[in-house]
């Protein structure tokens, strides 16, 4: 029988009951969340599980919403089980003031660079990381660039006096 | 003593191991990226990547920028296939838009990316050669390599960066001289990829070089996030365009080759078996192409007035087309909000498109899952004990290209 995403929600309530919670499906991906202190719980159980198998971690980045107050950080896992071909979408939110969210580096050798990206655009701090520093940015830059209190320049913007460029 | 001596850092003299940058600007390394090997002898004790030299920022760039201007920053992250990011991109926005594509375009966009997945592979295994001692045969192919670029100028204008087809479907329609030209690749490429075999593959000094050399396992493969032949190379046989067909490709009849061992040379021998398979696939599609006779075979986009730019001339004629036109340009149209993920089978493995839109006129948020960039990290634990030699061929034969890990 193939595995569908209604099964996956139910095992999922099943084993975490109301903390598994968002449920939803955009173009067909199962989507879902929990709080932050279980994600390596979430992640364990859809990796330890001899029905799910979500073994194979496709992705990870971290998504910033400023006016989300308390979850302004939500880290956003892709999963592919490959033998049954389901890919689903978890996510965590954390608060920007403390962003630690504990590390799947144990769990897959994958997350270990995916992780430090998220980091350096996002500040997001994996608890647990073995080497948690800066991948793509310099290492003395002391702001994360990905969050959106740092605009890029305002296509209308009047006051640049570039005469090259007609603006 | 004098105070004339050089003064060292402290205990380099001590010191039994080596240190050595490879890179970032090295010619072994192909591309701009350092590691940092620890040697002892020429055995690689240890390796630390250093990447990020050409990072520009793509994501945060593209969440100022409606979806047709994010197109040519997708060129830059596989530059060897230019083509199968650009597609891989189209995909995705057509995705949440809904777009219904007519199967013409999607065969046409199969014969691009798989032209696209032979020129990358044929670089990728030329230049195998080239590290081992063999020019001869990346001189050779890139003749071919040519041929393939020359199809690409013809339907869409340039050649390396190629901002290939647009949201819906292709610019303009495919010219007879395309087909002349794609006929002539057809015709002429196979047997010079069995000549490139030929020349490899049973070559005593090849084999010796590349047999067990930067070797992992399927499971440790799995583990590290790999994909594409890389992956294949390991002996698991997860292809994209089979496990999640994009374009049309359920339609198509071809093998995954699959390796063993997971080491360069079974790297190898994946890419040139895949350079058969793509063949295949080309003919078929080109086959099914040809059937479209009459009207049907004048269609190379869907009709999206909102995305797909208008033809010239109608928009010096047409009150509807100068609008949409105007508003394409100017980026005044609203997506539709949501979240979607799309990927495809690059030449180097996954490549996927994590998307997000709150109803505004560019992304909220936009993710590549580059593959270069997620199997790179194996690098340490593959050349670990390794020569430095067999360490630059597996380098070179991991396929990594410095635009697409660095984004």
């Amino acid at each position: 029988m193939a595995l569908t995403n209604e099964i996956i929600q139910q095992r999922l309530i099943e084993k975490f009951g109301d903390q598994v919670q968002q449920f939803g499906e955009p173009f067909g991906m199962l989507t879902f969340e929990a709080p932050k202190d279980l994600n390596l719980k979430v992640l364990q159980f859809l990796y330890d599980d001899e029905v799910l198998k979500f073994q194979f971690l496709t992705d990870l980045q971290a998504v910033h919403y400023p006016d989300n107050k308390g979850r302004e950080l939500a880290v956003v896992y892709h999963l592919h089980s490959l033998t049954n071909n389901v890919r689903i979408r978890f996510k965590v939110f954390t608060d920007i003031l403390t962003p630690d969210v504990y590390s799947a580096t144990a769990l897959y050798s994958s997350a270990n660079w995916m992780e430090r990206e998220t980091y350096d655009f996002y500040g997001v701090n994996f608890v647990g990381h073995p080497n948690l520093k800066r991948i793509l940015n310099v290492d003395e830059m002391d702001y994360f660039p990905m969050r959106k209190e740092f605009p890029l320049e305002e296509q209308t913007r009047v006051d640049k006096d570039d005469e090259m460029f007609g603006r | 003593m004098s105070d004339h001596h050089i003064k060292l850092p402290e205990g380099s003299i001590e010191k039994l191991t080596t240190t050595l940058n490879l890179g970032p600007t090295h010619p072994a390394t192909h591309g701009v990226f350092q590691n940092i090997l620890e040697l002892d002898g020429e055995r690689i004790i240890s390796a630390e990547q250093t990447i990020g030299y050409i990072h520009r920022a793509f994501e945060k760039i593209a969440e100022r920028r409606p979806l047709y201007q994010i197109t040519p920053l997708t060129d830059r992250l596989n530059y060897c296939s230019a083509p199968i990011n650009n597609m891989g991109w189209h995909i995705t926005c057509e995705k949440l838009l809904g777009v219904k594509i007519p199967k013409r375009v999607d065969y046409l966009r199969v014969i691009i990316m798989e032209l696209a997945r032979i020129a990358d592979h044929l670089i990728c295994n030329s230049i195998v050669g080239v590290d081992t001692g063999a020019f001869t045969g990346f001189l050779y192919v890139m003749q071919y390599r040519e041929l393939i670029y020359e199809i690409y100028e013809e339907v869409c204008g340039s050649r390396l960066t190629t901002n290939i087809g647009r949201i819906g479907g292709f610019e303009r329609n495919f010219t007879p001289t395309a087909f002349e030209k794609l006929e002539k690749f057809l015709r002429e490429y196979p047997k010079v990829l069995r000549e490139f075999e030929n020349l490899f593959t049973r070559n005593r000094i090849f084999m010796e070089r590349t047999i067990g050399c930067g070797p992992i396992t399927g499971e440790r493969a799995l583990n590290y996030g790999f994909t594409g032949p890389n992956l294949r190379a390991a002996g698991v046989d997860y292809d994209v365009r089979v496990h999640t067909p994009y374009s049309s490709y359920e339609e198509f009849e071809f093998d995954i080759p699959v390796g063993s061992t997971g080491d360069c040379y079974d790297r190898f021998l994946v890419r040139n078996q895949e350079m058969w398979q793509s063949l295949r696939i080309i003919e078929q599609a080109f086959r099914k192409v040809k059937e479209f006779k009459g009207k049907d075979a004048e269609i190379f986009h869907a009709e999206v007035p909102e995305y797909y730019l208008p033809e010239k001339k109608d928009v010096y004629t047409k009150m509807e087309a100068l609008i949409w036109h105007f508003k394409i340009i100017m980026g005044e149209i609203d997506m539709p909000a949501g979240e979607v993920y799309q990927s495809v089978e690059g030449a180097n493995g996954e490549l996927g498109f994590y998307l997000i839109t709150d109803g505004g006129r560019t992304p909220y948020r936009l993710h590549f899952r580059r593959p270069c960039f997620v199997y790179y990290q194996a690098y340490e634990e593959i050349s670990k004990g390794a020569m430095l030699s067999d360490a630059i061929i597996t380098l070179s034969s991991l396929n990594l290209i410095a635009g697409e890990m660095d984004a």
